[in-house]
């Protein structure tokens, strides 16, 4: 039996644009994968934990405040501190390309901005858990 | 489902998870609950690892309409008996598409006060096309939650209309949700809801109309007479028969609570009245009753199972499409096929 893709979406931080989280969310259901909503205002360690009770195979993370720097790398450093370093990471939202490069070099899996379309984040992220 | 895993030759690594989630490992727990929810052999050897050691939790049940507050209210719950020390383990169910076969899973946003706590455990769970209201391995995975030693098991169902009364059987105790609501909502009280309720809950007590609810539901149970102006919208609905007990000794009358799972109120008497059934089904051996009960249903499915799969392995698909054809030209009728070719089988397991 090919084992559902399961995949948490939370917004870190203090960020209340949620449109995108959710528009996102409902894409990945609507795709076949089992989604986690954890909704507005969760920080990295909410996150991590949720991550871990629900063993899912990514984390997508959906930030349009400007802080991606500063919660990105927080949510990275837990994975590993937990022994999830497995755990795929996409982040979207208002992320400036040379962060996005950054973040790609500090371990996350893809950025994606405004109008991407929902099929591509569909297929990065099964690409990404298939794919291994 | 695969069946037919031979169960004694463990595969080491499950073995190891199960030992590290007996003893608090929750990555290790987190595993073995997608490997049991996967179904397969894997699950089968997981559960065969941990039986032995389940059977200490108390499952509670939670079902209700869809956004009548069951969330909230499990998160409320828990933060009562994390007050008493007791772990908790919470497994909230939602449906998946039958479209996609994907699925939200929202239920964790009520839930934000619980994290950062150690001894409390979330997980969600898609229904991956079961009906009753419950994944096909809930129970299973409430299994594996009691084996890691969580003391109590809140399960929240998907938002329940009539049908959905699996969790009746799976909870040592089922609290069914009601929220206020006009004469005409009234109506559409299901009574086949209330039969499952151990507990009922006028829930968003908040709002106006709790009060008639509380007494609308008393009258369908049958604890008091219905409230003259209510008399119209009674004779409509059809009074409940508690669901008694097996052993004869069903004189446990559900009991209607108030509460406001968004102020925190009437919890302390929800978990009162929790306790009290629990009491009472432990003194009057309904509880002992509900676990061979269960056991029985559980024991007698995975046979029909088992077997099934057995006979169709042995008949093989070339006999099986052959017996369509018959059937489909008139030529043998389909209860006379099935058990022709039924008798053609073997059930030993042997050289299957
Ligand atoms: C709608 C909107 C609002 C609404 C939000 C409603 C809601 N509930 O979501 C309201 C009016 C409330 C609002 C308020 C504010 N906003 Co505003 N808002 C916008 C706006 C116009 C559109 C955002 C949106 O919903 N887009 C539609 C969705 C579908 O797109 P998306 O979120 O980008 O998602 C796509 C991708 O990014 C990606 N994606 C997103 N998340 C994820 C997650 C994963 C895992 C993946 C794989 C992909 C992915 O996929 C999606 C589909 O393509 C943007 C400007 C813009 N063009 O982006 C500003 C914007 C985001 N807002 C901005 C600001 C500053 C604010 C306020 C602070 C303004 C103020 N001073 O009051 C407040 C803050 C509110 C708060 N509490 O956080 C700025 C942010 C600047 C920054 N980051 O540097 C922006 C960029 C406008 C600007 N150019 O200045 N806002
Ligand atoms: N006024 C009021 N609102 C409440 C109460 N309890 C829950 N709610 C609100 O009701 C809405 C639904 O609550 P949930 O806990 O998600 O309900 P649910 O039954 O779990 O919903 P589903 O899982 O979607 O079926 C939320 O907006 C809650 O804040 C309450 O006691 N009073
Ligand atoms: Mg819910």
């Amino acid at each position: 039996m090919a084992e559902k893709i399961r995949v948490l979406i939370a917004k870190p931080g203090l960020d209340g644009h949620d449109r995108g989280a959710k528009v996102v969310a409902r894409a990945l259901r609507d795709a076949g994968m089992e989604v986690i909503y954890a909704g507005l205002r969760q920080t990295p360690e909410m996150i991590t934990e949720a991550a871990l009770q629900e063993d899912v195979d990514v984390i997508g993370l959906s930030i349009l405040s400007g802080a991606h720097m500063a919660l990105v790398p927080r949510v990275l450093g837990l994975l590993q501190e937990h022994d999830m370093s497995d755990v795929a990471v996409f982040v979207g939202g208002i992320i400036p390309d040379e962060d996005a490069a950054h973040l790609i070099a500090m371990g996350v899996k893809g950025v994606f901005g405004p109008g991407t379309p929902l099929e591509d984040v569909v297929n990065a992220l099964r690409c990404e858990v298939v794919g291994h | 489902m695969k069946s037919s895993a031979v169960v004694d030759d463990a595969d080491p690594q499950i073995h190891a998870l199960a030992v590290a989630a007996m003893s608090g490992n929750r990555r290790a727990l987190a595993r073995l609950i997608s490997l049991v929810e996967g179904g397969g052999a894997a699950a089968l050897q997981a559960i065969a690892a941990l039986y032995p050691h389940t059977g200490r939790a108390q499952i509670v049940g939670v079902t209700g309409p869809p956004g009548a507050g069951k969330s909230t209210l499990v998160c409320e719950m828990a933060r009562a008996y994390r007050q008493s020390e007791r772990s908790v383990g919470i497994v909230a169910v939602d449906p998946s598409s039958p479209f996609s076969g994907g699925a939200l899973l929202g239920d964790r946003i009520r839930m934000r006060e619980l994290s950062g706590d150690p001894e409390v455990f979330i997980r969600s769970m898609a229904t991956r096309g079961s009906l009753g209201g419950l994944a096909r391995a809930t129970a299973d995975v409430t299994c594996v939650l009691d084996a890691a030693g969580y003391k109590v098991i809140l399960v929240e169902t998907v938002g329940a209309g009539q049908n959905e009364v699996d969790i009746g059987r799976l909870a040592h105790t089922t609290i069914v949700i009601q929220v206020p609501a006009s004469g005409d909502e009234i109506q559409a009280i299901k009574a086949g809801m209330l039969e499952i309720a151990d507990l009922i809950v006028v829930n968003k007590a908040d709002l106006p109309g709790a009060d008639v609810m509380v007494e609308v539901l008393e009258a369908m149970l049958g604890l008091q007479s219905p409230p003259a102006d209510l008399h119209h919208v009674l004779d409509a609905v059809s009074p409940v028969t508690s669901k008694g007990s097996p052993s004869g000794s069903g004189d446990w009358r559900p009991r209607v609570i108030k509460t406001s799972a968004l102020r925190s109120e009437g919890i302390a008497d929800l978990i009162e009245a929790v306790a009290a059934h629990a009491q009472y089904a432990r003194a009057s051996g309904r509880r002992a009753a509900h676990e061979r009960e269960y056991a029985a249903r559980q024991l007698r499915s995975m046979l029909q199972q088992e077997m099934y799969s057995r006979f169709l392995a042995q008949i093989g698909e070339q006999e099986i499409q052959a017996a369509v054809d018959r059937i489909a030209s008139r030529q043998e009728d389909p209860y006379s096929a099935a058990i022709r070719l039924a008798a053609t089988c073997r059930l030993s397991a042997g050289a299957a």
